[in-house]
């Protein structure tokens, strides 16, 4: 019994490996007239993930009303992953396997997108991230770099962001305002491990010594504690990384009236509907963004932005901007290296392209984090906002600023005591 | 100056916390029923309120009062629509009933909560405040809204206490509560005394939420935590039993404050927890359960 179940198993076995290959090894899906796919995994339910697919197939529009790639149409597949590791996974996986993409814009949470890059090289399937900061996505890369290539972050590292709040910090607070101390404030997530690290190196050097650093629990639901024992610490400024929590301590900050101000990587801030959100508790935070409503970092910047919210309503997200541009320069190197997976790693290497958040280009595979990507100067150069009126101003770099700071009435610049 | 602070913050969480639990307490006390949509409840008020000051334009005072009714209104559907229907049902065996109903209200807490999500986001949202502003207290710089929401929540349970105590009706569901069959042997229809409790739990659903949405705000993400903590100061109260729910809830929200203020706010609910399974292996049926 035990002998004939057993060969009964393993001839249905060999037969659904002799399907298995054979759809493997159909080359239908390498026609030359067909589509270009770009599998879109995102979090539609949330402000900054909803932007990812909307962007990706305008910019898919706008290819294909251009004429294509190469006479190549591209189209734009999309997947709900409900901000779950798992199901991301098992989107990549139909994406791949299924659906045929030539290459996938994954999330902006860092979890998934981790979770996402053993992946993309087990199913030799290009990846780009529009949204997530994890340094550890690129420190893989350089770990095992043959076999995890085909990721690429289209969205500043978490070590890039904190630069870049200590960068406009040293001339907004340091040189403007004559601050001193800073107490780093953050929520106890993958992203923010290497951002804090980054702030207790950088923030020194820019000229606030850093006399505290708090990480909370994400689902902290009082924040007082913790203001109350800021303030107690005395600290001119509280530089934050909130991204996951965002509106609960913005409105615990301004009910409390704690006279510090709080500057950082707010990622919930950058969306347009934050002040509202929060009943405008944001009034007066600092917040990093690589992109401002107004503000004309490119000449695409400004037009995308029209063109988004005319077509959908309202601002894009942070990974609209980034998930616009993925679309463009993926069309551009697959223009250049095809769909061979390994092909389209090479071009996408060499891409230079001037986008609406600056000019892309990736650190190479020497680097200590492969395939991030570079910022400042002349590539991505990165603001420093500020909720004023129910609007987000620019104040830094001054040469792109719309506004100067100023702060309700509550906060005590320059000193909290 | 700390020991101050620790007072008079932990008295502001742990009013909140005792009344979102004080509901869930009395709804299973009286009619067995473990309400797993708790939260979802909560945070359809607090979305409610939000969306009628940022969509109609209304002022805090009316924005709040749509949440309570939201609230109230998702308390009385879920009764009649998820668990009336099964309570009444002929074809599950009555020993089966509590757990169809428990997943019941666990699959419509999710329903509730994807509902949220699609039509508002899932970003927290936050209620327009009735008070703003901030007084001192022994030298303790307190947010106006802190107190306010201490004395909204004491009066509503005061309020509660009386119906009970003072009214027929009121003595009908504590009866209820005490013991069902008795109540039924003095002709009162005991689906009158359910639908009662849910009318009650509507409004005190409604009200935590609006001053939860107030204090901090909550996104769709908020539903499993909301319900957990109800359900852990409630298990830790004693299943069933109101006054052990209210000092429940103000061991765990001073515990919360104490471990934020004197160890670090990324622990700050690891102490509570503990205690939780501590009682659970000590004294089983809670700190003041019943059964």
């Amino acid at each position: 019994m035990s002998k004939s179940l057993s060969r009964a198993t393993s001839a249905m076995l060999s037969a659904g490996a002799a399907v298995v290959a054979l759809a493997l090894a159909t080359p239908g899906y390498a026609q030359s007239n067909a589509p270009i796919k770009i599998g879109v995994i995102a979090e539609a339910q949330a402000v900054a993930g909803s932007s990812i697919p909307q962007a990706a197939q305008m910019a898919a529009d706008e290819i294909n009303a251009a004429g294509g790639v190469n006479g190549r149409k591209i189209e734009i597949v999309t997947y709900d992953d409900h901000s779950s590791a798992a199901e991301a996974v098992r989107a990549f996986q139909r994406a791949a396997n299924e659906d045929h993409v030539n290459a996938v814009i994954a999330s902006y949470i860092s979890e998934v997108v981790l979770a996402l890059e053993p992946w993309t090289g087990r199913l030799k399937t290009v990846m780009v991230t529009p949204g997530a900061a994890s340094d550890v996505i690129t420190q893989n890369i350089a770990k095992d770099y043959n076999n995890l290539k085909y990721t690429f972050h289209g969205y500043l590292t978490s070590t890039s962001l904190a630069d870049q709040v200590c960068d406009a910090s040293k001339d907004l607070l340091v040189k403007d305002l004559h601050m001193k101390t800073a107490v780093v404030m953050s929520e106890d997530a993958a992203w923010t491990t290497p951002l804090d690290a980054e702030y207790l190196n950088c923030l020194p050097k820019a000229g606030l010594k850093v006399v505290d650093h708090i990480r909370f629990s994400p689902d902290t639901t009082d924040f007082t504690p913790i203001f109350n024992k800021i303030e107690g610490e005395k600290p001119d400024v509280i530089v934050t990384g909130i991204s996951h929590v965002g509106v609960q301590p913005t409105v615990q900050w301004k009910q409390q009236e704690v006279p510090i101000p709080m500057i950082g990587v707010a990622s919930q801030a950058t969306n347009s509907s934050f002040w509202n959100d929060t009943n405008g508790a944001t009034e007066g935070v600092l917040y990093q963004a690589v992109s401002g409503p107004g503000v004309a970092v490119t000449p695409k910047t400004l037009p995308f932005v029209a063109a988004f919210n005319k077509r959908y309503g309202n601002n894009p997200s942070y990974c609209g901007y980034t998930a616009y541009d993925e679309v463009y320069y993926l069309a551009d190197a697959i223009k250049r290296g095809g769909t061979d997976p390994d092909k389209l790693v090479d071009a996408l290497e060499k891409t230079k392209y001037v986008g609406t958040i600056g000019t892309v280009e990736f650190k190479g595979k020497d680097t200590a984090n492969p395939h991030a990507l570079k910022i400042g100067g002349t590539t991505i150069p990165g603001l420093m906002l500020q909720w004023q009126d129910g609007k987000q101003i620019n104040l830094w770099p001054a040469n792109v600023a719309n506004g100067k700071m100023k702060f309700p009435k509550f906060i005590k610049v320059g000193s909290a005591d | 100056m700390l020991f101050w602070q620790i007072l008079i913050d932990g008295f502001a969480i742990s009013s909140l916390y005792a009344l979102g639990a004080t509901g869930f307490a009395l709804i299973f006390g009286v009619s067995g029923v473990l309400n797993l949509s708790h939260g979802a409840l909560m945070v359809a008020a607090v979305v409610a309120a939000w969306a009628a000051g940022d969509q109609l334009h209304v002022g805090p005072y009316a924005g709040a009062a749509i949440g309570v009714v939201i609230g109230f209104a998702a308390s009385m559907l879920t009764y009649f629509l998820i668990v009336r229907p099964l309570q009444q049902s002929r074809k599950i065996r009555e020993e089966e009933k509590e757990i169809f109903i428990l997943t019941a209200t666990l699959l419509w807490g999710i329903m509730l909560q994807e509902l949220i999500a699609y039509l508002y986001t899932n970003n927290a949202k936050t209620v327009a405040p009735i008070v703003e502003g901030v007084v001192r207290i022994a030298g303790v710089r307190t947010p106006s809204n802190e107190i306010f929401t201490a004395i909204v929540c004491w009066l509503v349970i005061a309020v509660l206490w009386l119906l009970v105590n003072r009214t027929r009706a009121g003595k009908a569901v504590l009866a209820a509560s005490m013991n069902p069959r008795g109540v039924t042997l003095l002709g009162i229809e005991l689906s009158q005394v359910y639908i009662a409790v849910w009318a009650i739990y509507g409004v005190l659903v409604g009200v935590a939420g609006v001053l939860l949405g107030m204090f901090l705000g909550v996104s769709s993400y908020s539903v499993g935590p909301l319900t957990a903590s109800a359900f852990s100061i409630v298990v830790l109260g004693g299943l069933g039993s109101v006054s052990g729910a209210l000092i429940a809830a103000y061991v765990v929200g001073y515990l919360e404050t104490l471990t934020a203020y004197l160890i670090s706010p990324a622990y700050r609910t690891i102490p509570a927890l503990l205690l939780l399974i501590a009682v659970m292996y000590v004294r089983p049926r809670g700190l003041l359960g019943r059964r």
